[in-house]
């Protein structure tokens, strides 16, 4: 094991070992964060902002009374561990959850003012301006072409040139060098990250303003998964990306703001109810958390 | 510690044991009786095609396929009317039911609220209907064309009572191919911002076609060897013409073979053979294409 220990981990109490996964994967840590980066204001400038968010399932609350802003041009990560509610989060942000039945909404989802959950609110408009990676890359069993061409069509965008627009889209997801020549073959023929990155390009194909990814790279090598990553920060120039993780690393190296959520049980009854901790600034959250829970959390104690 | 052998672990038992298991008496028995059941099943299926096959040898010629029935000259009469009109049958069956069933299916497995009692009653009443006599369809059949003032012994009627037979086959196989699409699929051409009906006509139902022919083709090859219904339709044994219309009479095969088997001249009981074979030919091919089907897209690429 070499020393180089992350700057966030040394809240750790001396002399207790650092945990070893981290330890090595954290020598990426420390530059990425600042490079090239505006100065992160206090406050967000929002693009979706929930208010009160309680989720349901049924009778059963998976999450709590969730405010936060998502700020336009950031990448904001979820992270908490397993059964917090994070991904649940994600996916009310699009409003996926209505594909689930018996999920409820209490309080309030605004895009640009507008609450996504409103009466006259069409979930499939809701959906193209904000577009969803998923854990497993599902790429439709077509070719590539295909696969990137289906979203423009399906929504009707009045393109000159779908060629164009294919390209734009692959170069963007920085796949086009690897795919150009075999556009017409299928795309289950591509390894799993390039099938993650075909996803991203189908993604922005329809010129979405938000990107929400759940645990985009959790079924990739930590190669594919760095090449993901660095697409994530080029992304971050057009899009607004809010992602769940369950790899803390991964949020310390991306994120511009990360929210901690964490799960405990619900008063009245056991069920256990995610909600929000923290959410601030990423270099706060792991260098100088509020909440002892977050520290907790960040520096290996639990989860 | 002590080197661990197959006998000494095996406990009371050694491994080499022939005194226990598939080797008692009793298990003997029961063996050789589970392959007596086997062997006569298989023999009684080979006994029937190898002298069905023998007696209808001579009649397997151009005749049969070219020539129309006949009363008085059995040695050169044919079943051209009956293969057409096999052909008429099952093709309105085929236009009658692929499109209700499979839009019955979408609709049950896609779009119904998994709690909603309607559904569940339909989905009930599907399964239930799988059970019904072919005989009952053809009642029903018959009943309806009357009432809408169509004779009933047409093709369109012949189709209509073939497609209800058929039709919960092909809503609870065309359910099962959807329900193999990955959800994935479905979330991923959601998530672009696609409704739920183009995600179905773009993704869902192209991903199950596979699934959808082979239980479609299964139920078609059903419904051709099909007699009972049609025969209730009054379904004409003696035609001596080729159907040229969805109003048009008509006679399929199993009528056909029905009519000359139940005569008492040599010369038919053969042509009934022939017409048999023909028959069993046609269903075999039907459901060797379904399985090629089935075979060629069980894995993606």
């Amino acid at each position: 094991m070499t020393e180089p220990t992350s700057p966030h981990l040394t809240s750790d109490p001396p002399g207790e070992p650092t945990v070893d996964s981290t330890a090595t994967i954290s020598m990426r840590l420390p530059e990425p964060i600042d490079a090239g980066r505006l100065e992160l204001s206090e406050v967000p400038r929002a693009v979706l902002s929930c208010t009160d968010v309680s989720l349901y399932y049924g009778d059963f609350r998976a999450v709590n009374q969730v405010t936060m802003d998502i700020g336009v041009h950031e990448i904001t990560a979820l992270i908490g561990p397993s059964g917090c509610g994070k991904s649940t989060v994600l996916r009310a942000l699009n409003r996926m959850n209505d594909l689930i039945p018996g999920t409820r909404v209490e309080g309030t989802i605004a895009y640009h003012g507008m609450d996504i959950y409103g009466r006259d609110v069409d979930p499939i408009e809701v959906r193209r301006r904000i577009g969803m990676v998923f854990q497993k890359p599902n790429p439709f069993p077509k070719s590539i072409y295909d696969n990137v061409a289906y979203g423009p069509k399906v929504i009707g965008m009045k393109v000159s040139s779908m060629d164009d627009v294919v390209e734009e889209s692959l170069r963007a997801a920085a796949l086009w060098d690897e795919v150009k020549d075999k556009l017409k073959q299928s795309a289950y023929g591509l390894s799993g990250g390039q099938q993650q990155r075909l996803c991203i390009a189908r993604t922005i194909a329809v010129k979405p303003e938000v990107i929400l990814m759940d645990e985009p790279c959790s079924a990739l090598d930590p190669i594919a998964t760095a090449r993901i990553e660095d697409l994530m920060m080029e992304l971050r120039e057009d899009y607004t990306i809010v992602i769940v993780t369950h790899n803390m690393q991964q949020a310390a190296r991306v994120a511009d703001r990360t929210a901690f959520f964490t799960a405990e049980a619900a008063e009245g009854h056991g069920d256990r109810t995610g909600h929000l901790v923290e959410f601030a600034e990423t270099t706060k959250i792991f260098s100088n958390p509020a909440d002892p829970r977050t520290e907790d959390y960040i520096s290996g104690r639990f989860g | 510690m002590a080197a661990i052998t197959a006998e000494s672990t095996s406990g009371s038992r050694p491994l080499t044991t022939a005194a226990y298991g598939e080797k008692s008496p009793q298990s003997l028995v029961f063996l050789v009786l589970l392959w007596l059941s086997l062997v006569f099943g298989i023999l009684v299926l080979a006994v029937l095609l190898v002298t069905t096959f023998i007696e209808g040898r001579s009649r397997i010629d151009a005749q049969l396929f070219t020539n129309y029935t006949s009363q008085i000259a059995p040695e050169t009469a044919g079943a051209r009317a009956a293969i057409l009109g096999t052909a008429w049958v099952i093709g309105v069956t085929a236009l009658l039911a692929i499109p209700i069933g499979v839009a019955a299916a979408a609709y049950l497995e896609e779009f119904a609220s998994r709690k909603s009692r309607f559904a569940h009653l339909v989905e009930l009443n599907v399964q239930n209907l799988a059970a019904v006599p072919a005989i009952i369809y053809g009642m029903l059949a018959a009943a309806a064309v009357v009432a809408i003032g169509i004779p009933r012994n047409t093709v369109i009627a012949g189709g209509i009572a073939l497609a209800l037979l058929i039709l919960p086959v092909v809503i609870v196989s065309t359910r099962e191919a959807l329900r193999a699409v990955p959800q994935e699929i479905r979330q991923g051409s959601l998530a672009l911002g696609a409704s739920p009906m183009q995600t179905l006509q773009r993704q869902t139902l192209p991903a199950a076609v596979p699934g959808i022919a082979t239980g479609t083709i299964l139920a078609l090859s059903r419904a051709m060897g099909e007699a009972a219904p049609l025969l209730l339709l009054g379904g004409l044994v003696f035609v001596k013409f080729d159907p040229n219309g969805i109003l048009s009479g008509f006679t399929t095969m199993p009528i056909q073979i029905f009519d000359w088997a139940s005569r008492s001249q040599e010369s038919f009981q053969q042509l009934a053979a022939a017409a048999s074979i023909l028959l069993l030919v046609l269903v075999l091919a039907m459901n060797g294409v379904a399985i090629i089907i089935r075979n060629k897209y069980s894995n993606p690429r």
